[in-house]
């Protein structure tokens, strides 16, 4: 049997804390469990919480009421650090206006493993070991060329993929993942999904990303959530989330579902002009479209 | 690296080193230090070799410092007086020579002072631009200066401090000033998430019209002598210190700037953002209270000494970043020892260019560190604001 990475149980979350009025749940009632070892795709409209779930998972946000338990041990009682120890978060916009290095940016994964102690220098240097790390996962992520360079000075899929490669610094058990591929190029899009799957079959390393990308979650995840309203409205595998009656009620807007001809997994494509027949049509379903981000 | 480690790594690393650094490798002699890590991250070696190097600097800059005045001493002097003094606990035994008496009683102490409300202000600088994430952030630029002024005029109006120089209860009311700017400057910022760099520096504006205002406030009702002293005082004059009271303020400095520095690693990682900060392990409201505290600490004593002085904060540790990288591991001692250098010498201008009268040290520092200031705000734009 394999174990639960993360059991979440009735998690609800609201960024306004109920003093100024009702707070709007952005998440009301979320419970699910992943298994170590798994790939979970998030996926939902915008604005359907899945950012939150995110923040929630890596104990960044504190749910209002619920509980989220990594491995066993309930976030809310472990330090900050031993979370970031076990699970790192890739978050979706990483700004940094001061001059680091993409190799310093890198090496801030390992603080949640610093050395404590020291009345003086309890700054916790950085180990050989921490170095030998940063810069084994620098040449993974196809940053190690960049690593002198300034973190404010690198292209958006640079900085992305020097981002991740922090994250894999953390040596974590779960990776989460805010939009992994959103500013990367196809070759790195794959990249990326290449070398996740890798960690996930070498090291058992655990996945949890949030995209947009239907096709990119249906062809890499064993397990697919999709969130409406900060709700769950569906959980599955790809088969039995990516369905046209399940994205049409929860998009709002027609969508072919085929399958991927070398895979056979689904495929999801917007109707083309041919489909919709005729100007008026496409409008209309671009409209619908742009309808459910509000 | 060792030839024998980079053969035991086998083929595919010593590509990667060479890819990371080209040409760094013939002159890295460490033992353990690879090559691509003296470019790209902080060694202990350029740790402790560009503090040494700032730091002999500093002392230069100090003896140069210490020539100029009503008697101008020369600059082997200087230096065999000092080396004399540190060497014998008796500097007495020639304490006939009215150059020693100038020095190591009248220049010596304010120098001294000027070094350590320099360093403190640039290393208190650097903290709050980690934190607010704004390299424009500085304890006068915010208003925690001027908050600082408002305690410390309040201590001298009720009779508490009876001289001004005294530091002994001024700290505590300056320090109480501080932290009221501090907390009410970041409330302004956390209602927002993170701030602009426009709001925020209004945000300051606004606190030091007034914090100003309540201190003119103050020095109109009080006598004219008392008042002038105040205002002279404001705008930012260092006076020499007797000796117990410079070792005083040592100490109160030094444990603050320890307690900043204990938290360099985490002012790393703040600059993030606090919410990728705590997704890597910092605990960030203590690591936020340790370092707001510690400001208005010490903004409050170096206000309590030296009254206002602007712009050290804020271009010190700019300029520094510029040079030696973002790190706070080494950011915050060298902006430390840059801006206690810079004062110095900005104090010696102060004290000499419109000799025998004095203009304020405030003056001086404004006067160049107003113009950089627009600078960096009109032609860096888009490094600064957001």
């Amino acid at each position: 049997m394999t174990r639960q990475a993360y059991a979440v149980e009735q998690i609800r979350f609201s960024y306004r804390d109920g003093r100024n009025g009702a707070p709007a749940w952005v998440l009301d009632g979320v419970s699910f469990e992943v298994a170590e070892g798994e790939i979970l795709g998030v996926i939902g409209p915008n604005g359907s919480g899945k950012t939150s779930l995110l923040k929630l998972m890596t104990k960044v946000f504190q749910p209002q009421a619920g509980a989220v338990h990594l491995f066993g041990h309930e976030l809310a009682g472990m330090p900050q650090d031993a979370v970031a120890r076990v699970a790192a978060l890739v978050p979706q916009d990483s700004q940094q206006i001061f001059p680091f290095t993409i190799a310093e940016m890198v090496l801030m994964g390992r603080f949640p493993h610093r050395r404590r102690g020291g009345v003086l220098l309890g700054l916790g240097w950085e180990r050989p070991e921490d170095l030998r790390l940063a810069e084994h996962a620098m040449v993974e992520m196809d940053v190690a060329h960049l690593s002198h360079r300034s973190i404010a000075d690198v292209s958006g899929g640079e900085r992305q993929r020097a981002i991740i490669a922090r994250a894999l610094t953390q040596e974590p058990r779960v990776l989460l993942l805010d939009e992994p591929t959103a500013f990367l190029d196809l070759n790195h899009q794959l990249d990326i999904c290449r070398i996740l799957g890798h960690l996930n079959e070498e090291r058992g390393l655990t996945v949890i990303l949030v995209s947009h990308d239907l096709n990119l979650a249906s062809q890499y995840c064993d397990q697919l959530l999709l969130l409406k309203d900060g709700q769950i409205f569906q959980i599955g595998t790809p088969e039995e989330v990516i369905r046209p009656e399940i994205l049409e009620a929860v998009y709002g807007c027609q969508v072919l579902v085929d399958c991927h001809p070398v895979t056979g997994l689904p495929r999801v494509t917007l109707p083309g002009r041919t489909v919709a027949g005729g100007a008026d049509k496409r409008a209309h379903d671009q409209a619908d479209i742009q309808k459910p981000a509000s | 690296m060792s030839i024998s480690g980079a053969q035991k790594r086998g083929g595919q690393k010593e590509v990667v080193s060479e890819v990371m650094a080209p040409g760094v490798q013939a002159s890295c002699a460490g033992p353990k230090v690879k090559p691509w890590q003296e470019k790209s991250v902080l060694t202990v070696r350029r740790w402790v070799a560009t503090l040494l190097g700032l730091g002999a600097a500093g002392l230069l800059v100090m003896i140069g410092c210490l020539q100029f005045g009503a008697e101008d001493i020369g600059f082997f002097e200087v230096a065999s007086i000092l080396g004399r003094a540190v060497q014998s606990s008796h500097p007495s035994q020639a304490s006939s020579e009215t150059a020693q008496v100038i020095l190591l009683q009248v220049r010596l102490p304010r120098v001294l002072l000027g070094f350590m409300v320099g360093g403190c202000l640039a290393a208190v600088g650097v903290g709050l631009q980690a934190l607010l994430r704004n390299p424009l952030a500085d304890p006068y630029v915010l208003g925690i200066s001027s908050g600082a002024a408002l305690g410390a005029a309040l201590a001298i109006l009720l009779g508490i401090g009876t001289t001004i120089f005294s530091i002994s209860t001024l700290p505590l009311f300056a320090f109480a000033g501080g932290l009221l700017s501090l907390v009410v400057v970041y409330r302004i910022a956390a209602s927002y998430g993170r701030l602009p760099v426009h709001t925020l520096l209004l945000a300051g504006i606004i606190l030091n019209a007034i914090f100003t205002a309540l201190i003119m406030f103050i020095t109109s009702i009080m006598g004219p002598n008392r008042a002038f002293g105040l205002m002279s005082w404001l705008m930012g004059t260092l006076t020499a210190p007797d000796y117990p009271a410079l070792g005083v303020l040592a100490i109160y400095l030094l444990v603050g700037g320890l307690i900043l520095f204990r938290q360099a690693r985490a002012l790393n990682l703040l600059t993030l953002g606090e919410e990728s900060a705590r997704s890597l392990g910092v605990e960030v409201e203590r690591a936020k209270k340790v370092v707001f505290f510690t400001s208005a600490l010490l903004t409050g004593a170096v206000v309590s000494v030296s009254g206002m002085i602007g712009f050290v904060g804020m271009l010190i540790p700019h300029a520094v970043r510029m040079v030696i990288g973002a790190d706070h591991r080494l950011l915050l001692p060298a902006s430390a020892v840059v801006g206690g250098t810079f004062l110095m010498a900005a104090d010696t201008v102060a004290r000499t260019i419109m000799a025998p009268a004095e203009i304020p040290v405030g003056v001086v520092t404004a006067l160049v560190g107003g113009p950089v200031f627009v600078y960096l705000l009109m032609y860096r734009k888009g490094g600064l604001a957001v």
